[in-house]
This record gives structure tokens, C-alpha cells and sequence, in this order.
């Protein structure tokens, strides 16, 4: 077969060890549970591959013959030719875990350089070198946030989205952390720095909020939020869309302890959900307590400059039951993509990026705001997504979807009380004409 | 023979330094950028030869073999990369309406239809983004039975001395306690052993079978039944299924829950370290605490479902690492019944192959004596004592080679160990060549090897000075 040169050698490669009948090396195997073939199909030619593959991508609809402005946390942005370039290297993306640091320099290298920008964006002194994404890396946090102070209760508003609460409160369950979920303030869409005031106690290992927000909003009261989180000796951790920080200020400006991030939009498709990147950095203090692969830079025995793993004793392939995670397979390649595309954009592009999704995100929500029937729930300032309510969304979106075009995410299901409320989100993506269009098909629903 | 390039490339922020100017005021004064972020402003032309340059120092599966034992490292065919980066698949956004997302949904259904097939089990899920998660996940699965059945003292794992790191690690952040029970003398759990660790306080065992030495538990139907009597959850750690494909099944050995490693068996590329994909299958007994959302059929439509109220909720954001399990359902497609059954016969044959002629070398030593599966552990014990050439020493030599080391000291009950898995992807030539650079090795001068790699783009690296003298960022280095 195609991927398996030694099929033809079968016979006389088991002669050479000594044995007839290939079933010889199954006999360990109980007959009473070995099987003859399992029912599924036979192998396909690659032809017939790309045939069934292509009629079954016709049942999709993507982004570029839909316009969509779904938010949610995840949006499309552009990814440079250079960025698919570069992760098309199958010296990158065919290689293992850099468990051999001689024959793994160059993911390495970008590894190191990945963690040395996820640090300068942040204002951390460290970053690791990826996990799954921000839902488990949020996870991650509170886990380390209670090995750090040994406290038992993790803060978190419930202006983040329902997924990622619901996959924090599943890594807390084991060590016995309690979540404890933070109201929003209704007017502003923003952490309620009152209720966050009264839930905060002696007991509170670390407190979450996102910049922006599940709604869109920024929290632009971290000052005093730190202020209310280290009365309390309790961590400051922060979520951020790696995206706006070339125009909003590192949440190391404000006091943060501990840095999460979603960072597919750095060079990564939407990919159904995929692609993720879990970012994770932090105050050089909690070194030792990191979870996830940590590059360092080092020498070689002549002297030379060279990068490896490290601090591995905190990892399960050798502490196991004690490691400070269970992650092995992390997001490597999806880290990579963000180093280069990082470094396309530089620090010029990166504003530019910045500002152009900030600019788009309030175009977009003065134009929808503009027709009658069509109000923003919040007063705080958004970034890219904001929240809409209309008198039918599930009917507007049907409607829009009936004319080509995605509307908003519906939050009836995940916030009973923003019933007809819509999360809107626009990037770099979505032009003029895709714009335009949306507008026009919104006045008629009015 | 492979060569790895040989540069001296700076890092990025020594290609250039950050423009002057200041960030546009945007927001208001307490959230507002005062100073752009540190990252240098270059060329594409500069990035493009940083990167390749880096790619070439760089080894993959396209590079040579790669026989890292447990990993699974084989051949990734063009053809699943290709198609997975079409936009029809890439620019799919999870919150699409259900009807325009009938192919990505029928995709997933189809795999999770497929590897119920080939492990047994009743229905899977596809969330998990790795093996350890995997693991994590059937873990809170585990936990979610019990307590659905009233058993709420179940406190501890089992697991064999022989386990991948990641089986503790994902037990204890699971919340149970450990506990480690030695091998027999064969390499295998010890019946006996098993029998008195369990206890109604056992809420699961997890194994792998093949085992981490490359050994199939042929007392695996004693030991089901050992561990179902108690009461306790079986547990199978997929990371050596490409041993077992279409000659026998998880679910008939009476394993309860699943993972499988997509980027091992399934060849998803391993992306120097990811995305994985680690789905779950399980037993009908444990479908209703499944992470939601379930993709249902119904009328030819797919949807998703989230209407579950005994499910565990979820382990990732959104459905799993979509492009990892598209390039898993090609390879599936392409290889079918016939070739999974053939991956699995080459895969052991090769692994049986290059064990037998290491074996009859008499230079390496194979701790316990019968019939391994897709991988194998030999000892450099005996060279070590004779000549001081450690497992370590041979791994580097081997990279003078051009060739990718084994796994080395794992599992951790052998002393010297390599542990080596060739995979189906492997020529006999390839083959001769390893087994003939692990017997050349055993001949050179200590010295030579002691002091390996030089062929590579960089000497022995200093991983205890790294340690020592923690550099993670530029912004340490500068200081």
C-alpha cells in the first residue's frame, strides 16, 4: 500500500525473524477476543478522496460566501500568505515534541521568540509555550492560583462566556475549588464592583475578568478592581483578545498576576471551533508553578547559543502524579502561526490591526443602532463584538440568513434575561459591501 | 543521510528593533496603550529566511524515521493536510446556522461512527484536544458515574508502575488519589497484586495494552473481570492502538472508556507539538454523562445537541480541534477496514523485526523475554557498565546518523532503556540503516559518543544550565 512500504516484504521479512504466518506475532492475544476485519469500508483511492471530500465541503458555507457577524469570542481575521508559508515547513509541522533539543533548534528558537512576544503583549515576565486554549487555560490559572496561596474559592463575572465557566468549573472539581460566578452590571455590561466587593473574602484564591469581555466590553475599572482584589491577598488574573492589545494597555500596566488568552485570532483559521491557542503567561515569582512545555535559552557544549525544554520537573513525563498539569500534546503549531504572524504585523501592524478592529466594532454598531428598533444593551466601551437587542432576533437572523448573510449570536439561551439580544462581531474581514449589505437588509426588518 | 542546517540566527528582536511613535488614543486614559508593544517592525523578506533557516534546523517525519516509542511518529499523507485547509473547512465559524454546516457536522458524526468501529465502544466524543485530556475527560466521566450511582467513597486510581506520565498527572487533577501497583517479572500487571489493590474505594484502572513495553496483557479478561467486580471503571489508554487495528478491539477486552490519539494512530501531523486531538469512546453505561454538545442525526440532518443533563458539560471551548479530526477522517477513508488491519500487522512486524536483529546482536539487551507489539524497550545497561555509554550518550549519537533517538528512560522500570517504535510508515532499508547505526554505536570509542552530537546544528545542549538559569523571554536575556 501507498503508506506502507513493507506490505510487499511481508513473507520474507517474517521468514528473517523466524516466523510463517504473520498471526504468529497476534498470538498473545485471547482468540476469544480477536476479530477478523472490522466493517468499515475499504480504503479509498485519493481520487475518490478528494470526491467524496469535495461534495461533502459543498454542504458547508463559509465565511467568504457568507458574510458572517457572529461573535462569541471568535471571529475571522486575515492570515498573511507568509504565515501559511511558514507552517507549511513539514520540518515544523511533521516533527514531535522537541524531546531532542540538537535535532529541534528551530521550533525551539520560534518557541522561545513565541513566548518572548506573548510576554511583551501581556506585560508578564513569562509565558509558556501554549495550552489547548483560554477555556482550559482559565482552568489552568485557577488551579495554579490555589497551589500558589492554598486557597479554595476562584472569582469569576459572568460576562465571560458560558463555555469557558463551564470547562473552569470541570478542571476546579478535583481539587476542590469552589467557582464562585461574580453578576454583571446590567447598564454597563461590566464586572459589578459591588457584588464583587461582597462575594471577595479571606478564602478567595484569585479573581478573573476579561478585557474585553464575552459582550464586548472593556473593564476599564482593572485599577480598581486590583485594588479590591489585593486587599484580600488574592491573585488578579486576566483574560485578553491578544488582538486589542495594540492599542489597549497590557494588563501587566494594571496589576495583573496571571495572563489568559484566546490567541487563534494570531494567524489562526476559525476552523469550526479549532485551531485554538491557549495563551498563558505570568509574574516571573510563579515560575515554578506554570503549567504546560517552557522553552529556555541555554548553551551547547562548545558555548553556543541554544534553546530547549525546561523546568521540565514540573511536568507529568517526570513528576507524574505531582506535575503542575497533565498537559503533554499542547497547540505548538497553532503558537508558531502567532510568532509569525506576530512578526509580519510588528509592532506598527499590530496597532493598525488593533485599531482597525476597535474602529469597525463602533461603525458597525453606530450604523446598527441608527435604524429604528435596533438598541445597544450596553453603555461600556467595546471593542470588535457588542451586544444588539431587537424585537425577533431569531426572525431578523432568519431572515438575514434567507439573504446570504450570518446575523449576530443569539444569547436567549445562555443569558434568559438579554432575551433577543444578539452578539455582533466585525473584523478586518468584513468590508464595505458585506457591511452595506447587512445594513440594508436590517432596515427592512426594522 | 540527513544533515541538519547550521546557522547562527539571531532571535527576531536582534533583526530589528521596534518603529518610533506612539499608539493612537483610542480609549480612554485608564485602558489606553501608552508605548507600542515591543516587537520589532521587519520585512516579509527577513521573516521568510528567519523562519526557513529555522526550518532547517528543524527535524520532522518528512526528514527520516522517527521512532520515538509511545509516539507513533508516521508518515502524515499530503493529502488530509491539503484538504483540511480549504476554506469550505477552515472558515467555518461554530456558531453558523445548523444548515449551513451540514458537512463539517456530517464529518464529525462519521468519525465518531468510525472509531466506535474500531475500538467497540458504544459512542464517542470528539471535544478532547490531546491524549492527557482525554484522559482528564474520562476521568470526570468516571467520577460522574459514580456519584450518579450513590458511590460516593471512591477516592482512588490504580495504575501500572509501567503508565505514561500523563495517566497520574490527569488522575490527580481528576482529584483522586494514586496508586501505583509494580509489574510482574514478564512485564505485565501482576494479577495478584491487582486483586488486593482493589477496593470498593477503587473508582477506576487505567491501562494500556499493548503496554508502554510493547507487551499485549494477555490476562486482560482476568483483569476486566477483576476490576469490574469491584466496582471500578477499566480504563484504556489509546496511545498504542496502531498495535491492535482489525485484530482486536478495547471494548471486547472489557475496557469501559477510550482515548485514541489522533495525531499518533490516525497520523495527524504532530505540529512540533501540537494540536492533538484525543476523542473518547465509552460504554453505553457511561453515554449520558458524555460532554455535550452530541452531534444527533436525524432525517438525514445533523445537529448539535446540547440537551443532556447528566453530561459532564465541557472540557474545551467550542466542538474540538476540527482540523485535526478532518485530517484523521481522510486517513480513516483512505486506509478503510483492509488498511487499518494492515497498519497494525506492518506496524508489529516492523517493531519485531528490529527487535529480533538487535536482540541477536547481543550488544542490547531485551528485559523480559516474549512477543512485543508496534514498539519495544531494549536495555544499553550492559554498555554502560562496560564502556560508560549511556542511553542519553546512544540518543545523541544516534542524531550524527541523521537518525531521530527513541524514547529513552521510559518506562521506568527498565534501567538504560530506549524505547523503540518504528511504525508501518518505515522501509526495510530504513530499518537495516537504524539497526545498523545502533550496532556501529556499540562499537565506537566511548569517547566519540559521550561527546555527540556534532553533526547537528548545535552541540549537546546544556538542559541543566537552562534550569539553573531560567531564560524565557528576550526581556530576560537582556537582563
Amino acid at each position: 500500500m501507498k503508506f506502507i512500504p513493507n506490505s510487499a516484504l511481508k513473507s520474507s521479512m517474517l521468514r528473517e525473524i523466524g516466523l510463517n504466518d504473520i498471526d504468529e506475532l497476534f498470538s498473545d492475544i485471547p482468540k476469544k477476543i480477536r476479530i477478523n476485519k472490522l466493517n468499515l469500508q475499504d480504503g479509498l483511492s485519493q481520487q475518490e478522496v478528494e470526491e467524496k471530500l469535495r461534495e461533502l465541503s459543498k454542504k458547508n458555507i463559509s465565511f467568504y460566501e457568507m458574510p458572517s457577524f457572529l461573535g462569541g469570542g471568535i471571529k475571522p481575521h486575515y492570515i498573511p500568505a507568509a504565515v501559511k508559508s511558514v507552517i507549511s515547513r513539514s520540518e515544523f509541522y511533521t516533527s514531535y515534541t522537541p524531546y531532542q533539543p540538537e535535532a529541534s533548534q528551530g521550533f525551539l528558537q520560534a518557541m522561545f521568540e513565541y513566548q518572548s512576544m506573548i510576554a511583551e503583549l501581556t506585560g508578564m515576565d513569562i509565558a509558556n509555550a501554549s495550552l489547548y486554549d483560554d477555556a482550559t487555560a482559565l482552568g489552568e490559572a485557577a488551579l495554579m492560583c490555589t497551589r500558589i496561596n492554598n486557597r479554595k474559592t476562584f472569582l469569576v463575572p459572568t460576562n465571560i462566556s458560558l463555555d469557558k465557566r463551564c470547562v473552569l468549573k470541570n478542571y476546579a472539581k478535583g481539587s476542590g475549588i469552589k467557582i464562585r460566578e461574580i453578576a454583571y452590571d446590567k447598564e454597563t455590561g461590566k464586572i459589578d464592583l459591588q457584588n464583587l466587593k461582597k462575594t471577595i473574602n479571606a478564602d478567595t484564591a484569585g479573581v478573573y475578568i476579561e478585557n474585553p469581555n464575552f459582550f464586548g466590553i472593556f473593564e476599564d475599572d482593572a485599577e480598581e478592581i486590583l485594588k479590591i482584589v489585593k486587599d484580600k491577598q488574592s491573585l488578579f488574573v486576566v483574560g485578553v483578545d491578544p488582538l486589542s492589545l495594540g492599542i489597549a494597555k497590557s494588563p501587566g500596566g494594571y496589576g495583573a498576576d496571571i495572563v489568559i488568552g484566546e490567541g487563534r485570532s494570531l494567524g489562526n483559521p476559525i476552523d469550526f471551533g479549532g485551531s485554538s491557542l491557549g495563551i498563558f503567561a505570568c509574574k516571573s515569582e510563579f515560575l515554578r508553578q506554570i503549567p504546560g512545555r517552557i522553552i529556555g535559552l541555554t548553551k551547547d557544549s562548545e558555548g553556543k547559543r541554544a534553546f530547549c525544554m525546561t523546568l521540565q520537573t514540573r511536568e507529568q513525563h517526570i513528576r507524574r502524579g505531582r506535575a503542575t498539569s497533565n498537559i503533554c500534546t499542547n497547540q505548538g503549531l497553532c503558537a508558531l502561526a502567532a510568532t509569525v504572524y506576530l512578526s509580519w504585523l510588528g509592532s506598527k501592524g499590530l496597532e493598525e490591526i488593533s485599531k482597525i478592529n476597535f474602529e469597525k466594532g463602533q461603525q458597525l454598531a453606530e450604523k446598527i443602532t441608527s435604524i429604528n428598533n435596533f438598541e445597544k444593551v450596553f453603555s461600556g466601551i467595546h471593542f470588535n463584538e457588542f451586544v444588539i437587542r431587537h424585537s425577533d432576533a431569531k426572525k431578523l437572523n432568519n431572515k438575514l440568513l434567507s439573504r446570504g448573510i450570518q446575523g449576530g449570536f443569539i444569547l436567549d439561551d445562555l443569558y434568559p434575561e438579554l432575551v433577543n439580544c444578539m452578539l455582533f462581531g466585525v473584523t478586518e474581514m468584513h468590508n464595505d459591501d458585506s457591511i452595506e449589505n447587512l445594513i440594508s437588509v436590517l432596515k427592512e426588518a426594522k | 543521510m540527513y544533515r541538519s542546517a547550521v546557522y547562527d540566527e539571531p532571535l527576531l528582536n536582534e533583526l530589528g528593533k521596534k518603529s518610533k511613535g506612539k499608539p493612537s488614543e483610542l480609549l480612554s486614559r485608564s485602558l489606553q496603550r501608552k508605548e507600542r508593544v515591543n516587537i520589532p517592525d521587519l520585512d516579509e523578506t527577513q521573516i521568510i529566511r528567519h523562519f526557513l533557516r529555522l526550518s532547517q534546523m528543524n527535524y520532522g517525519i518528512e526528514s527520516g524515521i522517527y521512532p520515538l516509542g509511545s509516539c507513533t511518529m508516521k508518515y502524515n499523507p499530503k493529502i488530509c493536510e491539503e484538504i483540511s485547509k480549504r476554506d469550505s473547512f477552515a472558515m467555518i465559524h461554530p456558531y453558523q446556522h445548523e444548515s449551513t454546516i451540514q458537512g463539517s457536522l456530517q464529518i464529525m458524526y462519521d468519525l465518531e461512527q468510525m472509531l466506535c468501529e474500531i475500538t467497540g465502544m458504544h459512542s464517542f466524543t470528539l471535544q478532547p484536544a490531546a491524549g492527557a485530556h482525554g484522559e482528564f475527560a474520562g476521568l470526570l466521566l468516571t467520577r460522574a458515574f459514580h456519584e450518579f450511582n450513590k458511590d460516593f467513597d471512591r477516592t482512588e486510581v490504580i495504575l501500572p508502575d509501567t503508565s505514561h506520565g500523563t495517566n497520574p498527572a490527569s488522575a490527580t487533577m481528576a482529584g483522586y488519589k494514586i496508586v501505583e501497583i509494580p509489574s510482574t517479572d514478564g512485564g505485565t500487571i501482576d494479577l495478584d497484586i491487582l486483586e488486593k489493590t482493589l477496593s470498593d474505594k477503587t473508582a477506576c484502572f487505567i491501562l494500556t495494552n499493548p503496554n508502554t513495553l510493547g507487551i499485549f496483557e494477555s490476562n486482560i479478561l482476568e483483569i476486566q473481570k477483576l476490576v469490574h467486580d469491584a466496582g471500578a471503571i477499566l480504563y484504556y489508554d489509546g496511545a498504542n492502538i496502531n498495535a491492535i487495528m482489525g485484530k482486536a478491539r478495547p471494548s471486547d477486552m472489557g475496557f469501559d472508556i477510550v482515548h485514541l490519539n489522533l495525531h499518533k494512530t490516525f497520523s495527524t501531523p504532530h505540529g512540533g507539538g501540537g494540536p492533538g486531538a484525543g476523542p473518547i469512546g465509552v460504554k453505553e453505561k457511561l453515554d449520558r454523562f458524555l460532554p455535550a454538545p452530541r452531534i444527533v442525526k436525524n432525517k438525514g440532518k445533523y445537529s448539535l445537541n446540547y440537551d443532556y443533563s447528566d453530561s459532564v458539560g465541557k472540557v474545551k471551548a467550542f466542538y474540538g480541534n476540527f482540523s485535526v479530526l478532518l485530517k484523521a477522517y481522510i486517513y480513516i477513508l483512505l486506509m478503510g477496514s483492509n488498511g487499518l488491519k494492515e497498519i497494525s500487522e506492518i506496524a508489529v512486524l516492523n517493531s519485531n523485526y528490529v527487535k529480533k536483529k538487535l536482540v541477536d546482536s547481543k550488544k542490547y539487551d531485551l528485559p523480559y523475554k516474549t512477543l512485543r507489539k508496534h514498539e519495544f524497550v531494549i536495555s544499553c545497561e550492559r554498555l554502560s557498565k562496560e564502556k560508560g555509554i549511556r542511553a542519553l550518550d546512544i540518543a545523541k549519537r544516534l542524531l550524527d546518523y541523521g537518525l531521530h533517538p527513541p524514547t529513552i528512560y521510559f518506562p521506568l522500570n527498565v534501567k538504560e532503556a530506549l524505547m523503540i517504535e518504528p511504525t508501518e510508515s518505515e522501509s526495510k532499508q530504513t530499518l537495516d540503516q537504524y539497526i545498523k547505526a545502533l550496532l556501529a554505536i556499540a562499537e565506537e570509542e566511548p569517547e566519540i559518543v559521550k561527546n555527540a552530537p556534532v553533526n547537528t546544528s548545535v552541540g549537546r545542549v546544556d538542559e541543566a544550565g537552562a534550569n539553573r538559569n531560567p531564560i524565557f523571554t528576550w526581556k530576560m536575556l537582556k537582563k
